[in-house]
């Protein structure tokens, strides 16, 4: 098995983890950022098990000298908190808030053939492509 | 909370924990959709192809889901003008690039590790997402 069978296999197990938690649903995920409305908690159970079984997972595989497929962990290291962080941070929680999408889920509903989903996935790269043009811009003028 | 769903939430959850348990163990690498499905936006030689393997499974996850007998979620898009999936989708794009993660990346690996970047960035995250659908729900009314 190399690193791009190992990728697909997982891309595939979290979309169908997606799939089971209803995040791919937008109505749902926005019910649970609705707090003063019919307030749905169900997303809290989603990042709580996950983040659960990533902190006993991670513990153990880092464990290893190294992984299986690959020279070394990559990790991040950083520690210091900057305004690109809680900036960042904040223009997607607005965009989550807005449409109910965050890039997992709305990757994972593209096979299911809805525009609403195509559009915003084009608008998220769109976004993605502004940042690293942003990014090199700025990295030339330093 | 009449639509509270606690166990899929907790089984989808630890599905997503789970993938990304396995990404680090194979691959070395952080379970985060925004930073590996926007790394394909500059490709890095030898870099990409397990990021669009994973993109690719994620995109697949939902089809084999149904075809391993599952039922697909109800799927509705309360914002589905294309302006509102538009600004959402340039927002959460650059948003989570700027801000080194996102759902997955900053809320499930970060949290799991507790990192403090990845606290902040997911309070940040979700602070703008509850302001965000409270503004648009409760103030607008929309």
């Amino acid at each position: 098995m190399n690193k791009i069978i190992s990728a697909f296999v997982i891309g595939i197990i979290f979309g169908i983890g997606l799939t089971i938690a209803q995040m791919v649903n937008p109505a749902k995920v926005l019910s649970f950022l609705d707090l003063a409305g019919n307030w749905d908690p169900s997303l809290a159970f989603v990042m709580g098990g996950g983040a659960g079984v990533a902190a006993i997972g991670y513990r153990l595989v880092l464990r290893r000298p190294r992984p299986i497929l690959a020279d070394a962990f990559q990790v991040p290291t950083r520690t210091d908190l900057d305004a690109r962080l809680i900036i960042g941070g904040g223009l997607f929680g607005i965009g989550w808030g807005i449409a109910g999408l965050c890039p997992g889920p709305a990757l994972a509903v593209l096979a299911l053939g809805r525009s609403e989903a195509m559009i915003f996935v084009l608008a998220m790269v769109t976004g993605f492509a502004l940042f690293a043009l942003y990014d090199r811009v700025r990295m030339k003028s330093q | 909370m009449e639509n509270f769903t606690p166990i899929s939430a907790l089984i989808g959850g630890m599905l997503i924990g789970l993938s990304a348990v396995l990404l680090m163990l194979l691959n070395g690498r952080v379970a985060g959709v925004s930073g590996i499905a926007g790394g394909l936006i500059v490709p890095v030689a030898g870099d990409w192809p397990w990021r669009l393997a994973f993109v690719l499974g994620l995109i697949a996850g939902p089809l084999v889901y149904i075809a391993l007998g599952g039922q697909l979620p109800d799927i509705q898009f309360p914002v589905a003008t294309p302006l509102g999936l538009i600004s959402a989708g340039l927002l959460v794009g650059f948003g989570t690039r700027l801000g080194g993660g996102c759902t997955s990346g900053h809320g499930v690996c970060g949290v799991s590790r507790l990192s403090v970047r990845s606290l902040v960035a997911t309070g940040a995250f979700m602070f703008a997402g509850f302001a965000t659908v409270y503004i648009i729900r409760h103030l607008m009314g929309a």
